[in-house]
C-alpha cells in the first residue's frame, strides 16, 4: 500500500514540539498536558485578584469565531483573552459576512488581514479548526472551542484540572463517563487526555445507541449498566443529552433514560464514597442528573466553570509564546 | 485521415488474447491489421519505436465525471478528454449528473458532440435511469440507447421506492440496456462523508456503514434475479459485497462490478487528519474490504478498474471535511497507481490491464479493449520506469483535486492513439 505519513498531525506542535495552535488532544504528550495544567495553576489566583488582568497578550487581537451557538464557552474564552489583556473581537457569525456568500476562507483572510493574531473557534462541522489552522499564516494561532463532535480540548483540560485538584494525581483513578457519548466531543477529548495523563481504567456508560462506532479501540472499558460501571469509580462525568434526541431511533423516553442512566442518589452511592461529580453543562435536571446530586457535597460542577478560565487562559498564552518562537526562529534563519 | 503505424518492438500486453509478449503491431485505417509479422503489404506512414516499452490497448473507463454540460466551472469535455488520453485512457463511459440531467437524446447528442469537438478520448455517455435522476419516473430508455447511451443509471439518487425499483430494471431488461447502479441505501448513509468505522468514531465524522452498500447490494442482486435485468455494479467498496456478488455470479446472474481506484489504495486511516483530498464516496473503508477488492481484481469477480474521475473547481475542496465536495480528479494518475500495485505484489500484471482494458469492454458489450487483428486501433504506448512528479500545472485536467499532487509516481502512456490516429504524444506536450 502506497505509503501516506504515519505520524500524527505535527500542525499544533511548533519545530521546538511547544504547542503553537491548540486543536485536539491527540497527537500530544503527557507533558504537553501536564504544562497546561501547571500553567492553568498559575493563573487561578489571577480570577481573586481586585484588577483581575495579567499583560500576557497585552496588544494581541483575538477574535472569538463562533459558527455555532455557545453562551458559556464563549464567555469564558472572551474572560481569559481579557484577563490575559488581549483585544477581544466577538463576530457574530449568523450576521456575518459568511451568510452573505463570502466564503470561510475569505473570511479568513479578511480577518487576518486586520492582523488578529488568535483565532477561538467554535464550529459545527468536526475538523473545522484543523481546517482554518492550515489555511491561516503564521502570524495567527487558532484554539479549538469545540468542533462538531471531534474535539473540546480546553473543556477536556479543565475536566483534567478539576480532577487533579480533587485527586491530586491521575494514576489509579477509574473515572466513568457517562451518557450520550457518540454526539460527545467533550468525551473524546477526556478520553485521550485520562489516558495520557494516566488514568487507571477509563469507562464509558450509555446504551450501544449512543456510543460511537468502535469506541472499545478508544482505550474504554464499555457498559450498558450503570450497575456496573459505576462500581468503585472515582470520578463520574456525566454528559448533556441534548432532548432532540431522545426522540426517533436512539433513545426511546427521557423517563426510561433517566430510570437507566441518570445519576441519582442510589446510583452515586455505587462508586466510591468520595468520588466527585463533573458536568461540562448545562446541565438537563431530571435527565442526566438529579438535582440533589447536581448540587450535592459530591459535585464539582461549579469548580469546572471556574477552572475553565484559568485552563483558557493557558492554552492562549501557551499557544501564543508557541507563535512567537516560531516566527523569531523564521526570522533568525532568514 | 488515420495512417498506417508501425510500433516496433514492444512489449505487448492484452488480457483479452491472453498476450504478453514482445512483438510488432500494425495498425492501418484504424484497425489492428497484425501482430508479429507485417502483412504483405503494409508501408508504414509512422515508425514508433517501442523498444522498452508497453503496447497495451486503450484503457477504458467506465466512471469519469466531465462535467459538461452544465458544470464548466469545474471541467469540461474538452479538458477532461485531453487528461484522459495523456492517461492512456482511449473510452471513457460519463454519468448523468449534468445540468441539465442526461434524461434526454438531446443531451446525449450534444455530449457526442462536444466529444467530437474535441477529437480525443471516445466518450460514451450513460443516461439517466430516471427523470431528473429524481428517483420516481422512468426516464426514456429506448430513445437514450438510441442516441447513443450504453447504459443508464441513478448514480447515488435515491428511488421513492421499491416498486419503482423494480420497473426500472424490468423496462431496462425489455429495452435490453444495462442499468448502472451505485449500491447505497440512502437511510443508511444519510449524512455521512466517510467509513463508519475507528476513524469516524475518533474524528466525530458521520460514517457511512458498510452495510449502507451489502444490503444495497444485496436488493439489487435480488431486483435483478427476478427481472432478469442486466446490471453492474459501480465502485464497489466492501469485501461482503464482493462475497455476494461472486456468490451471484456463480448462480449465473448477469451481472457485473468495477472499484474505484481509491478504494484500492486507501483506507479510511489515512482520512485522520481531515484531509478533504481523501474526501471520496463510497468511502474509503478497511484494510480488510481493500483486500478483498484487490482479490477481487486478481480473480476476476471484479470486472473493472475504474479512475472514478471527479474533478472539482478549487473552492470545492476549501472548507471543513465534511462541507467539501467529494471525489478525486485522478484520471492521469491511474496508471502509475495501479503499476505500483503490480509493482508491490498486491496486484498481478494481467489482471490489473484486464480490469482496465478488456474488462469494462465486456461490461459495454462493445468490442474494444483489445488488440485482436481487427479491433478499432486504440492503443497506449507505456513507459513503465519513467518517473514523473505530479504537479498542477503538469496535470491537464481542469480539477487540481488530485491527492498525488507533489507527489512523484513512477510509469506513464508517453502516446496514446484513438482509432489509429495518434491523439496524445507526450514528447510534444512537453515542448
Amino acid at each position: 500500500m502506497p505509503s501516506i505519513d504515519d505520524e500524527l498531525s505535527p500542525l499544533q506542535l511548533n519545530r521546538f514540539q511547544h504547542l503553537r495552535h491548540f486543536l485536539t488532544i491527540e497527537g500530544l504528550s503527557r507533558k504537553h498536558l501536564t504544562d497546561i495544567l501547571d500553567t492553568a495553576d498559575t493563573f487561578i489566583e489571577v480570577g481573586s485578584r481586585s484588577i483581575k488582568k495579567v499583560p500576557l497578550l497585552r496588544g494581541k487581537t483575538v477574535a472569538n469565531l463562533f459558527f455555532e451557538a455557545s453562551t458559556r464557552t464563549r464567555t469564558t474564552f472572551e474572560l481569559a483573552a481579557k484577563r490575559l489583556s488581549a483585544d477581544v473581537l466577538n463576530i457574530n457569525i449568523t450576521t456575518s459576512a459568511t451568510s452573505k456568500g463570502e466564503s470561510l476562507s475569505d473570511m479568513l483572510r479578511n480577518l487576518e488581514a486586520m492582523a488578529v493574531d488568535m483565532f477561538v473557534v467554535r464550529h459545527a462541522q468536526s475538523g473545522a479548526p484543523h481546517f482554518i489552522a492550515k489555511s491561516v499564516t503564521p502570524r495567527v494561532s487558532v484554539i479549538n472551542a469545540g468542533d462538531g463532535r471531534h474535539a473540546h480540548p480546553t473543556q477536556a483540560m479543565l475536566d483534567m484540572l478539576t480532577i487533579r485538584q480533587h485527586k491530586h494525581k491521575f494514576e489509579g483513578l477509574k473515572v466513568a463517563i457517562v451518557g450520550d457519548i457518540l454526539h460527545s466531543r467533550v468525551a473524546r477529548s477526556q478520553i485521550q487526555a485520562l489516558n495520557l495523563l494516566g488514568a487507571e481504567e477509563v469507562r464509558v456508560i450509555a446504551p450501544d445507541t449512543l456510543l460511537p462506532p468502535y469506541i472499545d479501540q478508544f482505550g474504554v472499558k464499555v457498559f450498558s449498566s450503570m450497575k456496573e460501571g459505576m462500581r468503585d469509580v472515582d470520578v463520574v462525568i456525566m454528559l448533556r443529552l441534548q432532548k432532540e434526541r431522545m426522540e426517533g431511533a436512539l433513545l426511546p423516553s427521557e423517563q426510561e433514560f433517566f430510570r437507566l442512566y441518570g445519576l441519582s442518589q442510589d446510583k452515586l452511592a455505587l462508586a466510591k464514597p468520595d468520588a466527585i461529580v463533573m458536568h461540562p453543562g448545562p446541565i438537563n435536571r431530571g435527565v442526566e442528573i438529579e438535582s440533589a446530586v447536581a448540587d450535592g457535597p459530591q459535585s464539582v460542577i461549579l469548580n469546572q466553570v471556574t477552572n475553565g478560565i484559568a485552563v483558557r487562559m493557558a492554552v492562549m498564552s501557551m499557544a501564543m509564546s508557541g507563535q512567537i518562537a516560531e516566527l523569531t526562529a523564521d526570522e533568525e534563519v532568514a | 485521415m488515420s495512417g498506417r503505424i508501425l510500433i516496433k518492438g514492444g512489449r505487448i500486453i492484452d488480457p483479452s488474447q491472453s498476450l504478453d509478449t514482445h512483438s510488432d503491431l500494425y495498425i492501418a485505417d484504424g484497425e489492428v491489421v497484425a501482430i508479429g509479422a507485417a502483412p504483405g503489404d503494409f508501408n508504414a506512414d509512422m515508425v514508433i519505436d517501442a523498444a522498452g516499452s508497453w503496447v497495451t490497448p486503450g484503457l477504458v473507463d467506465l466512471c469519469a465525471y466531465l462535467r459538461e454540460p452544465g458544470y464548466e466551472h469545474k471541467a469540461s469535455i474538452a479538458s477532461e478528454s485531453l487528461a484522459a488520453v495523456k492517461g492512456g485512457f482511449t473510452t471513457l463511459c460519463c454519468p448523468p449528473a449534468t445540468s441539465p440531467v442526461n434524461d434526454t437524446a438531446a443531451v446525449t447528442n450534444l455530449i457526442y458532440d462536444q466529444a467530437l469537438t474535441a477529437g480525443k478520448a471516445k466518450i460514451l455517455p450513460i443516461g439517466a435511469l430516471t427523470k431528473g435522476l429524481a428517483g420516481e419516473q422512468l426516464s426514456e430508455m429506448h430513445a437514450l440507447r438510441e442516441a447513443g447511451c450504453v447504459g443508464v443509471s441513478n448514480l447515488r439518487y435515491p428511488f421513492r421506492d421499491n416498486q419503482v425499483m423494480k420497473r426500472c430494471l424490468e423496462y431496462a431488461c425489455s429495452q435490453d440496456i444495462t442499468v448502472f447502479v451505485c449500491p447505497e441505501d440512502h437511510a443508511l448513509a444519510k449524512d455521512g462523508c466517510v467509513h463508519e468505522g475507528a476513524t469516524s468514531g475518533l474524528l466525530g465524522l458521520s460514517g457511512i456503514p458498510s452495510i449502507a452498500e451489502t444490503m444495497a447490494v444485496a436488493q439489487w442482486l435480488i431486483l435483478a434475479e427476478e427481472t432478469e435485468a442486466r446490471i453492474h455494479l459501480g465502485q464497489l467498496s466492501c469485501a461482503k459485497s464482493v462475497e455476494l456478488i461472486a456468490d451471484a455470479k456463480r448462480r449465473g446472474l448477469k451481472v457485473t462490478c468495477d472499484v474505484a481506484l481509491a478504494n484500492l489504495i486507501y483506507t479510511d486511516a489515512v482520512i485522520k487528519d481531515f484531509n478533504p483530498a481523501f474526501h471520496v464516496r463510497p468511502p474509503l473503508r478497511r484494510e480488510e474490504d481493500r483486500k478483498a477488492l484487490l482479490n477481487g481484481v486478481n480473480d476476476g469477480v471484479i470486472d473493472a478498474i475504474c479512475s472514478h474521475h471527479q474533478p472539482h473547481e478549487s473552492a470545492a475542496k476549501l472548507a471543513p471535511f465534511a462541507e467539501t465536495r467529494s471525489g478525486m480528479s485522478v484520471i492521469e494518475t491511474v496508471l502509475p497507481q495501479i503499476l505500483a500495485l503490480t509493482t508491490s505484489g498486491e496486484l498481478r500484471l494481467d489482471a490489473a490491464m484486464r480490469a482496465l482494458t478488456s474488462g469494462p469492454a465486456q461490461v459495454l458489450e462493445l468490442s474494444m479493449g483489445s488488440l485482436q487483428v481487427g479491433s478499432a486501433a486504440d492503443v497506449a504506448l507505456i513507459d513503465p520506469t519513467e518517473k514523473w512528479l505530479v504537479t498542477e500545472s503538469d496535470l491537464v485536467s481542469k480539477g487540481k483535486n488530485c491527492p498525488w499532487l507533489d507527489t512523484e509516481l513512477v510509469g506513464l502512456a508517453y502516446k496514446t492513439i484513438v482509432e489509429g490516429r495518434v491523439v496524445y504524444d507526450r514528447s510534444m506536450m512537453m515542448e
